[in-house]
């Protein structure tokens, strides 16, 4: 039993639901009670999908409980096969028929459906969402494909020469996090280099779409969370090569690129991509006052991997904390963490998430909704990376992660929240200027009530993290205090105080607050 | 209208028939109420016992609002708890154990049960006895189910009322006391409280009130008001245990809020003068303001789908003092005791169902093209997208709605989508 007060991923089955809700003529039955229902919102509302996604719940009440539950599902399932007529029927259990045990896979195999079905195991009580997504789009496509696997020592044959070049895209699906602008990016940059995709799955694909996977030269696995499996199986038996770069960020785009034209035996066409406008935005003078703001980082592995070598690389951010809530994926996020000298955070229990992002003292968070909470909470700027995201996070405009206008979106999107260059630099020069003091948020900002707590509240939120009550700070020093800009006060208070505790101090001079300065200067 | 019409006279007419209908059904379970319930009793913690599904399922409904440290949590149960490796007792205690740790300053944890929690027959009874002889004299532990297995959305507070209802204190006096049962929001409960006083009744009691250790007395002269449709259960431990049922319309609207504070007028034999001069302004308030939304309103035509079992006091208001027309009333349950003076006051005619069979109610929609319909939060959009237009039914449960002083507002809800789809020209 695990105390758990949010939930970064839902259970298995709305895994499930997500593939099949991105797939055409696909219908899942899902073994539930009525308040498993609820799922539903998530696709119509976070998502604004204008449709029900296409899932029947058999909603058993405790008085068909030992007799009826298994009725009750053949009934439900004749019966979306009759309305829906679906050409695949996935089935399966929630965590509540799971222990009832009615078995929907065999019940429906005995139900001679017209269409082919496909049962899922689900594994409610030790997996979850992504897990369920992963499983079941694998599940499809071995279902799918099992039949045309060619003998184990075939070998895939050199592409003909009136054939162009080909990848599939796996992996993107309805709830994940921009999947509907990559795949649209990361088709048109394939396009570029001459590379056409066979299949996108499963988003947008119909069945008989699985069955063309293996026509294409190799599987790119875009969202590794739901793809890896699915690819795995397919480079095991139709010998297709997995490309496994994930392009987000300038140099992971290139990367990608460079992967894909070695794996598909073609040429780079030596090419500029004018599209790409991080580099020069990340080296003009304005972002100059980038350099190393502290950023924490949290999020799916896929996601805060690449954010990391982003805020690194190419932004010039001082990374202060990654971590994942997805386990499946740690062993990745744990490398990557050592890369950068930090302890990776591997947790699904957001109370652990929220006391490292209070400790790390970030200027700036990269994380999922959650985080965003969090950081607002704290006075914290912050920016969504990844699922699970709200509402506001599937923009009506076109705002992809990956390929080159992927990292566009994403230096305005992280850039936005923190204060700009500029403005900063105004602040500090005008801080007691009665009307562009302190307490006026960042202008671009205003409009949002301000990303900056005011001042009041940021020195008690500082001081709960400090606990200052055992400092007495003299007046002097506290005035010195607040001739500080701000948005580094707080760093200065704590550091001060740190200091102050090395050193066994408890009072706090103007002195103490220079040489502590002095001493965290390196 | 005059008031003739608008009125309850305390009569009621022949019964309009209910088709019973049994399918697929799109209702939250019971556990959803816990997002208003906790923030309702403010010393109290809701512990799930249940399966990473009931948590998303409460973060979701609760729009995944995350509240510094939230007062619910779920205690997810894994294949360890499930394969007898962990002894599910031992496993609670010590997840109670945390929360303790965490939250000093909770009197009072429910522990609630879920599907799962049911099916494997773990007992939060037992849980909650021992549990209380643990932490005697600190903290209350009580038990109820809110699982989808046993209770549909707002069945889940009645559910936790009424497994309150054994530790209410004996009144010990025959003495007459006014119970008003099911969660209203502090404002609403405030403004009744004043008009209660104003027509000289009391005592009254709020339940649940806004601690958990509000537990007010029952006795044989307990008079109980139902200020919710939802609470059927609760009304009857308390009837077992003397009190009496007034029977009233639901407060909402003039009409609504009039009848009910007459039900408990009449009670307490307030003298017409007296009621008059105390309801008076707030009954004309009342009118003024669902006046300015009636044009918009009447004779628009509306269906209801199955949600919180507040659709049938909605349709009697929407109906009876806006104008609406009613196309169907889907409600999950109808409870005949507290909803025989709604349903006579619906017209005649009205197509009422109990229960759900999704797909079908849904093609009866589409062939009824109501001019709004609502329905859950799964539905809404979807509907939209059809070109009908659609209230969520949630937002009936989280906005104060009840009284007169929010009778305008309540209006307000439904005359909402009606002006935005006569605003947008995209
Ligand atoms: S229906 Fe049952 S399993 Fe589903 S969320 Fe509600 S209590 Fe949990
Ligand atoms: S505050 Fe956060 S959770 Fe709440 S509605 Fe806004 S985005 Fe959603």
């Amino acid at each position: 039993m695990d105390l758990t007060f949010w939930t970064y991923e839902g259970p298995p089955h709305v895994g499930a639901i997500r593939v099949a809700d991105s797939m055409k003529g696909v219908h899942l039955v899902l073994h539930s009670p009525q308040g498993d229902t609820y799922a539903d919102l998530l696709f119509t509302m976070i998502e604004r999908e204008n449709r029900r996604p296409p899932v029947t719940y058999t909603t058993f009440q405790a008085r068909d409980l030992g007799a009826s539950t298994a009725e009750l599902f053949l009934k439900s399932l004749e019966e979306a096969c009759d309305r829906f007529k679906p050409q695949i029927m996935l089935v399966g259990d929630s965590c509540t028929a799971e222990l009832i045990q009615d078995q929907p896979g065999s019940l429906a195999e005995s139900a001679n459906l017209p269409v082919p079905v496909i049962p899922l195991e689900l594994l409610a009580y030790s997996r979850k969402e992504n897990w369920g997504a992963s499983e079941t789009f694998y599940s499809l496509v071995r279902g799918l494909l099992s039949r045309s696997v060619p003998a184990p020592d075939w070998v895939r044959p050199d592409r003909s020469d009136e054939k162009s070049p080909s990848v599939n895209l796996l992996g993107p699906s309805t709830l994940g996090f921009r999947c509907r602008d990559d795949i649209k990016e990361i088709t048109r940059l394939l396009g570029d280099i001459g590379v056409e995709v066979n299949v996108t799955a499963p988003l947008g694909a119909a069945p008989l779409d699985l069955l063309r996977i293996p026509e294409a030269d190799a599987n790119v696995s875009l969202y590794p969370e739901v793809s890896d499996s699915t690819c795995t199986w397919l480079e095991r038996n139709f010998k297709q090569p997995i490309i496994k770069t994930v392009p987000i960020g300038v140099s992971a785009t290139m990367e990608f690129l460079k992967e894909v034209t070695e794996k598909l035996d073609i040429e780079l066409p030596s090419q500029e991509f004018p599209e790409s406008r991080l580099p020069w935005y990340s080296r003009s003078v304005d972002s100059t006052y980038l350099t190393g703001k502290r950023v924490f980082i949290f999020a799916d592995a896929t996601h805060a991997i690449a954010a990391a070598r982003i805020a690194k690389e190419e932004l010039a951010f001082e990374v202060v904390g990654l971590g994942t809530y997805s386990r499946e994926q740690a062993r990745q996020v744990r490398t990557a963490a050592k890369e950068y000298g930090v302890d990776p955070l591997i947790t699904d229990n957001y109370l652990e998430v929220e006391k490292s992002i209070s400790e790390a003292q970030p200027e700036l968070v990269l994380g999922t909704q959650m985080e965003r909470h969090i950081a607002k909470r704290l006075g914290i700027a912050c920016a969504v990376i990844s699922t699970p995201a709200h509402v506001q996070d599937y923009p009506a405009r076109y705002s992809p992660q990956m390929g080159f206008e992927g990292a566009n979106v994403i230096f305005d999107t992280w850039v936005h929240p923190l204060m700009m260059g500029l403005e900063e630099h105004l602040l500090t020069m005008f801080r007691d200027d009665f009307e562009f003091n302190e307490k006026v948020a960042p202008s671009h900002l205003a409009s949002e009530g301000g990303g900056i707590k005011k001042d009041g509240e940021s020195v008690e939120a500082d001081s709960d993290l400090s606990q200052s009550a055992n400092f007495t700070w003299e007046l002097s020093a506290e005035k010195e205090l607040r001739k500080i800009p701000f948005f580094v006060r707080g760093k200065a208070r704590r550091n001060t105080e740190k200091f102050a505790s090395e050193k066994g101090m408890t009072v706090i001079n103007v002195d103490t607050l220079y040489e502590a300065k002095a001493h965290f200067a390196a | 209208m005059n008031e003739a019409v608008l009125a309850w006279d305390g009569q009621e007419k022949a019964v309009n028939h209910l088709v019973q209908e049994r399918g697929q059904r799109a209702v939250f379970c019971g556990l959803t109420s816990i997002v208003w319930l906790h923030r309702k009793i403010q010393d109290a913690f809701f512990l799930v016992v249940g399966s990473r599904t009931c948590a998303h399922l409460v973060q979701s409904a609760a729009g995944v609002m995350i509240f510094a440290e939230p007062r619910f949590a779920t205690a997810v149960l894994s294949d360890r708890d499930l394969a007898g490796m962990a002894d599910c007792n031992e496993e609670l205690d010590r997840v109670v154990g945390q929360v303790v740790a965490r939250r000093s300053d909770i009197k009072t944890i429910f522990l609630v049960s879920s599907c799962p929690s049911e099916v494997i027959k773990l007992d939060l009874g037992n849980a909650a006895e021992r549990l209380r002889r643990t932490y005697a004299g600190k903290i209350n532990f009580v038990d109820y189910s809110g699982s989808g297995i046993e209770t549909t959305f707002s069945q889940g507070e009645d559910s936790c009322l009424q497994s309150l209802v054994k530790q209410l204190p004996d009144a010990g006096n025959e003495d007459p006391s006014l119970l008003v049962l099911g969660t209203l929001s502090d404002i609403v409960e405030d403004q009744f409280r004043r008009l209660f006083e104003g027509l000289g009744i009391g005592p009254v009691s709020f339940f649940p009130g806004r601690a958990a250790g509000d537990l007010p007395p029952v006795g044989p002269g307990t008079r109980l008001l139902a200020a919710q449709p939802y609470v059927n259960e609760t009304v009857r431990s308390l009837q077992a245990r003397g009190a009496t049922l007034l029977r009233a319309p639901f407060p909402y609207g003039a009409e609504g809020s009039q009848g009910w504070f007459r039900a408990a007028a009449d009670a307490w034999q307030v003298p017409v003068t007296r009621f008059r001069e105390v309801i008076g302004a707030p009954l004309e308030r009342a009118r003024l303001a669902v006046s300015q939304h009636q044009s918009q309103l009447t004779g628009k035509r509306i269906t209801f789908l199955p949600d919180s079992q507040l659709e049938l006091p909605l349709a009697r208001f929407l109906n009876r003092e806006c104008g609406m027309e009613l196309v169907e009333i889907g409600t999950p349950l109808f409870e005949q005791q507290l909803m025989q003076v709604e349903k006579s006051l619906l017209p005649e005619t009205v197509r009422l169902t109990e229960g759900q069979d999704l797909d079908p109610q849904l093609d009866r929609v589409r062939r009824d093209r109501p001019d709004l319909t609502v329905c859950g939060m799964g539905i809404a959009n979807p509907l939209e997208a059809e070109g009908l237009r659609t209230k969520w039914s949630i937002e009936l449960m989280f906005t104060p709605i009840q009284g007169f002083e929010q009778a305008g507002d309540l209006a307000g809800l439904f005359t909402r989508p009606l002006t935005r789809e006569a605003q947008l020209k995209v």
